[in-house]
């Protein structure tokens, strides 16, 4: 299908968003001398050895006992270190919500709360891991700043960002091999969506995986005649609601994308922005109401709904509902 | 910090329970039991032992720092920080009052002096304060971090997991502190979950441990915190295990629990502040 299409992004590696997650931490680490690295018996699947080798002196291994590798995280702060705790994005918000609530968000605490194997492409492991529901518990947080970026490219600039941004935050990314298709010298501004497509009957708003998926689905409305724009919402608190309001302005619906539950989501933040200001058509794609379960990362994203074909439903659906 | 006699800090001792008491009292609700029972330790602290700076930087480098885990506390800690110079002893009339920096249980969110995280869930604290203690390491600092802790939060999951933590990394900048009433909300520990031998398990988990046997006795506080120095900087945290009375210092309030989240009222309180004679002037 993909080969077909006349993709306006292409890619000429896949590369999980892992990976850069550890790249950047290493840069960091190069970077600035107050970056420290937090995990919990997962250096591997958290790709974060080449950090542990390279300063060791700021390097925790916690064991697994999360509760305990928040609270040390917050304490880290006071003196001026820059902690980024790393663990499966289901060990780093649900098991831990109390301690974040209490010790980083409400405290303030400049903690990064970096979280791997988020959603239904975590895959083979089943629903216990497959969180999502993270989105919804992080970003009720008041302080909390939340991230969910695409791709090697995009998460590796992220984690860069988020050094010299001060206060909470959560950064959500995950396994599989994903395209890489954002630029490598992109400066990611937290807070500030991307246009990545410019289209005029229908806005596709997507965040994590699922902006690749938007990308394949612009594609297809294309074929049919249909113009999309694809909004890239890397960052879902603080939301970009200018960005927001100026494409349904010009498009006058909407559809969100995101690989979490419905309830809580993405699409429940641009909902609550359309409402107060514009009101207008939105589909939602999304998990709806339901745990997850083994398979691949491809078969699970289509049997829940969360690819490009249902994306280009959803949009056929809003567009019907102008 | 100019070195206080015994007297002193016993007449400190005594305003500070004046404090808590009317603090309490004013808006009827609050913790008296075990901020009256922890007065000592935290006087000793905070008067005495404690290199500590009452010009507030959060970062605290180039000092000692504590933490409080069981934050409902906070009427005591209040009263302390304010009689140490964090703020003004006035501020003491917010205590739990609408749009106060003196919350029901501490917060850093409006900018307390003195608080460096919020506390109040438990079992969160022991992790913060190693944390804070590694920082110290890293950033060359030879201070100490103190941590309270009560005795029922030892049921907490988390602070066995900070425990083990903080042997493993030989964190030995850090001094905690085991509120140890044997009293929690629903009784007695004993009888709601049993805490058996914590020297035992302290040890076990490779702690230095330190007892306190009278924890209302200002002489052996002051020592206990000594013999808890002299215990750092060998590889091994410290644990003090701290035996106080709830309620000490008032008849009718120590050794009971239910006195844990109970505030007296006018007549109880008048009998109170009549058996704390000693003061430095109440706020």
């Amino acid at each position: 299908m993909e080969k077909i299409l006349d993709l306006k992004y292409t890619y000429t590696e896949k590369k999980d968003t892992r990976s850069g997650f550890g790249d950047g931490l290493l840069e960091a680490g190069r970077n600035n001398p107050n970056v420290v690295g937090l995990c919990a018996d997962l250096i591997g699947s958290l790709k974060m050895g080449a950090f542990q080798k390279e300063f060791p002196e700021r390097f925790f291994q916690t064991g697994i006992a999360e509760a305990n590798m928040i609270g040390l995280a917050a304490g880290m702060t006071i003196g001026g270190k820059i902690p980024f705790t790393g663990t499966f994005a289901n060990f780093s918000t649900g098991r831990v919500y109390d301690q974040i609530r209490q010790s980083i968000a409400y405290s303030e605490k400049n903690v990064k709360i970096c979280a791997s194997h988020a959603g239904l492409t975590l895959g083979e492991d089943g629903a216990t891991h497959q969180i999502l529901e993270d989105v919804g518990m992080m970003k009720m947080l008041p302080n909390m700043t939340v991230i969910v970026p695409c791709d090697y490219n995009q998460t590796k600039a992220a984690t860069l960002a988020l050094v010299d941004h001060h206060g909470p935050a959560y950064l959500r990314f995950g396994r599989p091999n994903w395209p890489i298709f954002t630029p490598s010298d992109q400066k990611f501004e937290i807070g500030k969506a991307i246009k990545m497509i410019e289209g005029k009957d229908v806005s596709i708003f997507a965040t994590g995986h699922l902006v690749w998926e938007a990308v394949v689905a612009e594609a297809m409305l294309r074929e049919e005649g249909i113009s999309a724009e694809v909004i890239n919402i890397h960052t879902i608190k603080p939301l970009d609601e200018a960005a927001i309001l100026e494409s349904v302005g010009k498009t006058g619906c909407a559809v969100s994308a995101e690989e979490h539950q419905v309830n809580g989501g993405l699409g429940d933040s641009i909902a609550q922005v359309l409402v107060r200001n514009m009101p207008s058509p939105l589909e939602y794609i999304g998990v709806n109401d339901s745990f997850g379960e083994s398979g691949t990362p491809t078969q699970l994203l289509e049997k829940y709904g969360l690819n490009a074909e249902n994306i280009v439903k959803a949009a056929k659906k809003a567009i019907s509902r102008k | 910090m100019e070195k206080k006699s015994i007297d002193q800090l016993k007449k400190i001792c005594s305003q500070v329970r004046r404090d808590c008491l009317r603090m309490v009292h004013a808006v009827q609700s609050g913790h008296p039991g075990a901020a009256l029972g922890l007065t000592e330790y935290f006087v000793a602290l905070y008067f005495q032992e404690m290199e500590h700076n009452s010009n507030f930087n959060m970062d605290g480098q180039g000092e000692d720092l504590f933490f409080l885990s069981n934050g409902h506390v906070s009427a005591l800690w209040y009263s302390v920080l304010a009689r140490t110079g964090y703020f003004s002893t006035e501020e003491l009339k917010t205590f739990r009052k609408i749009s106060s920096r003196l919350q029901g249980h501490p917060a850093t969110e409006e900018g307390l002096p003195g608080v460096r995280i919020a506390s109040g869930s438990l079992g969160q604290g022991l992790s913060v304060a190693i944390g804070a203690a590694q920082t110290k390491k890293l950033n060359r600092d030879n201070h100490l971090v103190y941590v309270m802790m009560g005795d029922g939060e030892q049921q907490e999951g988390q602070v066995w997991e900070a425990a083990m933590y903080a042997a493993h990394h030989k964190v030995d900048n850090l001094i905690a502190a085991i509120d140890y009433n044997g009293q929690q909300i629903d009784g007695p520990t004993e009888k709601v979950m049993d805490l058996k031998n914590l020297r035992a398990k302290y040890e076990a988990f490779g702690w230095d441990v330190v007892e306190i046997r009278n924890g209302n006795e200002m002489e052996e506080v002051l020592k206990g915190l000594e013999k808890a120095k002299s215990l750092t900087g060998k590889g091994k945290p410290v644990m003090i295990l701290l035996y106080t009375e709830m309620g000490y210092g008032v008849d009718f309030m120590v050794g009971t629990h239910k006195w844990h989240g109970v505030a007296p009222n006018d007549e109880q309180l008048e009998n109170a502040l009549g058996q704390l004679k000693e003061t430095l002037g109440d706020y």
